[in-house]
């Protein structure tokens, strides 16, 4: 064990701690909030973003540029949609006598 | 920025991305973590976009506008009865999205530092299996997604396709996908890479052509943990933290929810994707002895409801169908003002994906303290005077009890026979999704009004005036 640890087998023990996090976060969702929970993990997933970022930000011109930017926007897609849909829903959620909203 | 200080702003926003989730633990502080979560998400891309490598700021802006203001306007317009096909359209996206950034790390892997060599494009051994396995996953959750929205929207039949060597096709592109795998492993071969996405693209097309519309809440969620997956590979592939703990968010949760409902309809998750249930209504409704049902008019249903003490609301999809959750709520608010008290019963699948029907009932202005889950209501049954059915069938069918033989045996459901009347608002005798009868209804203590949901609330609604 004198060479250090590969960082790859640093990213698999967040990797798999990061499971257990979720794993132990999402039991405690109430089941009422099933849908944003849905809407809002795919807001999130959508970090994809970083890569599409990288890939369409280096100078010039190429094809894995172009694949970047057309990333780039299906995923702002999904970051704009998702934590909307998610706001607009957690907005209709409200206890007796707190008034309705609309 | 360091690279450093830039892993540690990644860490906070996974921290934010944990907050946001946490958050739904209760609607009270669901708000502030989806603030949390968008704050978090602005970090990501803000830390991104301060890499020195970083320089096309007007194609970034322009990705960010476009794709911006097309979901804030689909987000903003969508009915909240069309809520699953939106979050399996948004599936997709994210399904594309992993496929692409696998595509231009492969062809110009300088531009995310996983290049091996100097200046060469040869990845290692471990970037490549990690960065086949996130296309692939990435592949299957987009043609998934768009088949479950296509059903979903009923572009498509929601009944299952099934057809003869289907498993074995499955099997057998499954395989395919791994020896090509393999294939672009050993030499980090283009053609490898294409074969790959072209076999994932088409077995995600036929694993959910076979999954009927009754099993689509399972595929939704099942769709909703392989974007996650899909995320962590592409983490992986970049050797990015913050998509590697997201990606393991979101999978995890998307698996839990899966299992959820499963567990609703008391189905094995392998029989869910194994698929050929539901959509057809044969079977079970073979058995056709013509018994005798109890009638009524709404005026009745007014008056048992009125004289009632206590009053349980049982919604199904079929009332979200008839757009009848406004009516619903104006016809309780009216019983309460009589006095009556009223709560409402939500079954784990009585919507079409994890918690629909919260969401469906919540827009009619439903305060979320008076709906209960399975669960917390089941045992309310037996003390209440009414259980008022609308829409609902099989989530409250009596044989999953009684009947081991029965397609839905063993399905927990709600005991509304338990309660001392039960009123059921449905348009005809039509069995529901398992295509099985039901014996609730010609129960001596049930009675049955047959018409349109929201018709009839609104004239029940009036009867109470």
């Amino acid at each position: 064990m004198e060479t250090a640890v590969d960082p790859f087998v640093f990213r698999i023990v967040i990797f798999v701690l990061a499971i257990f996090v979720g794993y132990y976060v999402v039991w405690s969702v109430t089941p009422a909030l099933h849908t944003p929970l849905m809407a809002v993990t795919n807001a999130i997933s959508s970090v994809v973003v970083v890569g599409a970022l990288l890939a369409a930000g280096p100078p010039g011109l190429d094809a894995a540029k172009m694949l970047g930017f057309v990333a780039l926007t299906l995923a702002a897609v999904n970051i704009f949609g998702g934590f909307t849909v998610t706001w607009r829903m957690l907005e209709m959620f409200r206890k007796r006598g707190q008034g309705g909203g609309r | 920025m360091t690279p450093d200080l830039a892993a540690l702003a990644y860490l906070a926003a996974a921290v934010c991305f944990i907050l946001a989730l946490k958050g739904l633990a209760s609607p009270a502080q669901a708000r502030r973590g989806n603030a949390i979560g968008i704050v978090g998400m602005a970090l990501a891309v803000a830390v991104t976009v301060a890499d020195p490598a970083i320089v096309s700021y007007g194609w970034i802006a322009a990705g960010l506008l476009l794709g911006g203001a097309i979901g804030t306007a689909i987000a903003l317009r969508i009915r909240m009865t069309a809520m699953p096909q939106l979050v399996a359209a948004f599936h997709s996206l994210v399904g594309m999205a992993a496929v692409l950034v696998a595509t231009a790390a492969l062809y110009h892997p300088q531009a995310f530092g996983i290049a091996g060599g100097a200046g060469g494009a040869s990845l290692g051994i471990v970037t490549r299996i990690e960065m086949i396995l996130g296309m692939a996953v990435g592949a299957i959750t987009f043609s998934g997604s768009v088949v479950a929205f296509a059903k979903l929207q009923g572009l498509v039949s929601g009944a299952p396709l099934v057809f003869r060597g289907q498993h074995l096709l499955n099997l057998a592109m499954g395989l395919a996908i791994v020896a090509c795998g393999a294939w672009f492993v050993a030499g980090q071969s283009e053609a490898a890479f294409w074969l790959v996405a072209a076999l994932a693209f088409a077995i995600g097309v036929t694993l959910i052509v076979p999954i009927g519309g009754a099993d689509m809440p399972v595929v939704v969620s099942m769709l909703n943990s392989y974007s996650g997956w899909a995320a962590a590979g592409i983490g992986f592939t970049l050797e990015n933290e913050l998509l590697i703990i997201t990606g393991a968010l979101v999978g995890s949760s998307g698996a839990i929810l899966s299992y959820i409902m499963c567990k609703g309809m008391n189905r094995s998750f392998f029989d869910v994707i194994l698929g050929g249930f539901g959509g057809t209504s044969g079977g079970g409704a073979a058995e056709t002895v013509q018994r005798s049902v109890k009638r009524g008019s709404a005026e009745d249903a007014a008056f048992v409801m009125a004289n009632a003490r206590k009053v349980i609301v049982v919604p199904g999809y079929g009332m979200a169908v008839a757009l009848a959750q406004h009516a619903l709520r104006e016809m309780v608010d009216r019983l309460k003002a009589r006095g009556v008290e009223v709560a409402y019963a939500i079954h784990p699948v009585a919507g079409r994906m994890p918690g629909h029907m919260n969401v469906l009932l919540a827009e009619a202005n439903v305060p979320y303290d008076e709906v209960f889950e399975l669960d917390e209501i089941n045992s309310a049954f037996a003390t209440a005077d009414v259980a008022f059915v609308i829409g609902a069938n099989d989530v409250c069918n009596p044989l999953a009890q009684t009947d081991p033989a029965s397609p839905i045996a063993g399905m927990p459901v709600l005991e509304v026979w338990k309660a001392a009347a039960t009123l059921v608002v449905k348009r005809s005798l039509s069995p529901g999704y398992a295509g099985i009868d039901n014996p609730l209804f010609y129960r001596d203590d049930t009675m049955m009004m047959f018409a349109d949901a929201r018709k009839m609330v609104e004239e029940i609604a009036r009867s109470l005036e």
